[in-house]
């Protein structure tokens, strides 16, 4: 299976992406996610100003067949959420990069070091098939 | 593991399904995409691979007296050529399995029994008691199972098989059909709430007729998991086992009582099922809508006003009908339509309200 990874990303072993700018964490999830959930049919979004910790559930995913948590690889608060997903969730299987699932104001730079860049994430999604 | 494969796995490798372990059978739960498979069913044709289903031959003298007994419904007036669908009970009233009974002959009936139930089914029919002369064998391993399902499958299959298809009704089969000249069992049936044929025949003929259907479908067909067998099923309203119906479930729980005779002389289940009946129901099966956001699923609890009155017994975003719908079993005087009910999605009440006719429901010609 052709998995799409971006350049320039940051990536976690739950298949979660992050775009830094600045401070800010832009989280989304993988192509080879959206892939393995098949259908997305709903999320549900955390609250503003909601703070959590790395590897904690902010969300949930829900495709026609499982329901899934969704993870921040970094510490913070969250600044935004992209509300255009209560209306349209399946843009996440179309546009995984594009379609960010929230903005966490990171607490500790430090963590997105644990995290992999492009190449590493596609050497872990081969040994995941 | 050890996963048990079915006679079209080189088929399912070869067009590049999601292969899963659907209850110890290695299946697709999905090729394209669930959403996209069950809106071609909807809208043209698809191609099933349910060949993991039990299959079980009934033959002898008195075979329809044993029938009668086994199960709830009535088959005495049944035509050859006719199927009926029946809830098989325990003594307590509760479910073994739902199935099909195909009627060859006054001595010879094919039942079509749910896949994982298959040990359960027949160690249960074994330890009945027979009128002489009547055989049970499990002939499951002898036929390969394939659904064409869809407005389009009549008009798919037509140039493939030896026999014209619309002298078949819908819930009868033809015993011997030539498809792609091999010799198949034929039934206008389904579980997807759309016209369709399900067809039985030889394992290692499986394949030949998998790519026989797809190259006269073309685009007018498409390769479905399982995954949209059960949005169809669902969304149609059609019980799964294990769901709506099961060992603390009775058929009259689940409103399928119009297959429960109990006008007949005996039946396995029916002093329990009478009594039931007599004394009304305490719980039953309704259907309902999500008002608030959210999708049910099966085993949420459901609540009336923060008091726990039954779960969820199967739910989930309906692709054709474009919304979340639910069936539930809950105490009886909720399971008006109308009503409005909580339904508790990670511990969060999200408003829900009974209804009647929700389901999708095909145009019929």
């Amino acid at each position: 299976m052709a998995t799409e990874i971006k350049e320039g990303l940051y990536y976690s072993d739950e298949h979660e992406w992050v775009r830094v700018d600045e401070d800010n964490a832009n989280i989304g999830i993988t192509d080879y996610a959206q892939h393995q959930l098949g259908d997305i049919v709903f999320v549900e979004l955390p609250d503003l100003d909601s703070e959590f910790d790395a590897e904690e559930s902010i969300g949930v995913i829900e495709s026609v067949k499982a329901v899934s948590d969704m993870h921040t690889p970094v510490s913070g608060t969250v600044t935004a959420v992209n509300e255009g997903l209560d209306d349209v969730p399946e843009s996440l299987n179309s546009n995984p990069y594009e379609e960010h699932i929230v903005v966490i104001k990171m607490s500790d730079r430090s963590e997105l070091d644990k995290l992999m860049n492009a190449k590493e994430y596609a050497d872990f999604c081969e040994k995941e098939e | 593991m050890g996963l048990k494969r079915t006679p079209l796995f080189s088929m399912h490798q070869k067009y590049q399904g999601k292969l899963i372990d659907f209850g110890g059978w290695e299946l697709p739960v999905e090729y394209q995409g669930i959403i996209a498979e069950h809106k071609m069913v909807r809208s043209k044709a698809g191609i099933f691979d349910v060949s993991h289903m039990g299959e079980v031959e009934v033959t002898g003298e008195r075979s329809l007296e044993f029938l009668n007994t086994l199960l709830t419904n009535d088959f005495t007036d049944m035509t050859e050529g006719q199927i009926r669908y029946s809830p098989m009970c325990y003594e307590h009233g509760g479910v073994v399995d739902d199935l099909m009974v195909c009627k060859l002959s006054p001595i010879h009936y094919f039942l079509v029994i749910n896949a994982a139930n298959t040990q359960k089914d027949l160690a249960w029919m074994e330890k009945q008691a027979f009128p002489e002369g009547v055989t049970i064998t499990n002939v499951s391993d002898r036929y390969a199972e394939i659904a064409l399902q869809g407005p389009l499958s009549q008009e798919i299959l037509q140039p493939l098989c030896d026999a014209d298809l619309a002298t078949i009704k819908y819930y009868y089969f033809l015993p011997s059909v030539k498809i792609a000249g091999i010799d198949c069992l034929l039934s206008r049936t389904g579980y997807t709430g759309e016209d369709g044929f399900e067809i039985y025949m030889p394992p290692e003929a499986a394949a030949t007729i998998w790519e026989t259907i797809l190259q006269e479908g073309g685009d007018r067909v498409a390769l479905c998991g399982l995954g949209a067998r059960d949005t169809l099923r669902f969304e149609a309203g059609l019980p799964l086992y294990g769901h709506e119906m099961d060992e603390d479930i009775t058929p009259l729980e689940a409103g399928f009582g119009r297959f429960v005779k109990l006008e007949k002389p005996s039946f396995i289940g029916k002093e329990a099922l009478s009594e039931q009946k007599e004394k009304g129901l305490e719980r039953k099966l309704i259907e309902f809508e999500i008002l608030g956001r959210g999708i049910p699923r099966a085993d949420y609890e459901v609540q009336k006003d923060g008091v726990r009155v039954g779960h969820v017994t199967s739910g989930g975003y309906q692709p054709t009908l474009e919304k979340s719908l639910g069936s539930c079993l809950i105490k009886s005087e909720f399971a008006v339509p109308g009503n409005e009910i909580e339904i508790i999605i990670r511990n969060k009440p999200v408003k829900g309200r009974t209804g009647k006719g929700l389901f999708y429901r095909r145009n019929k010609k």
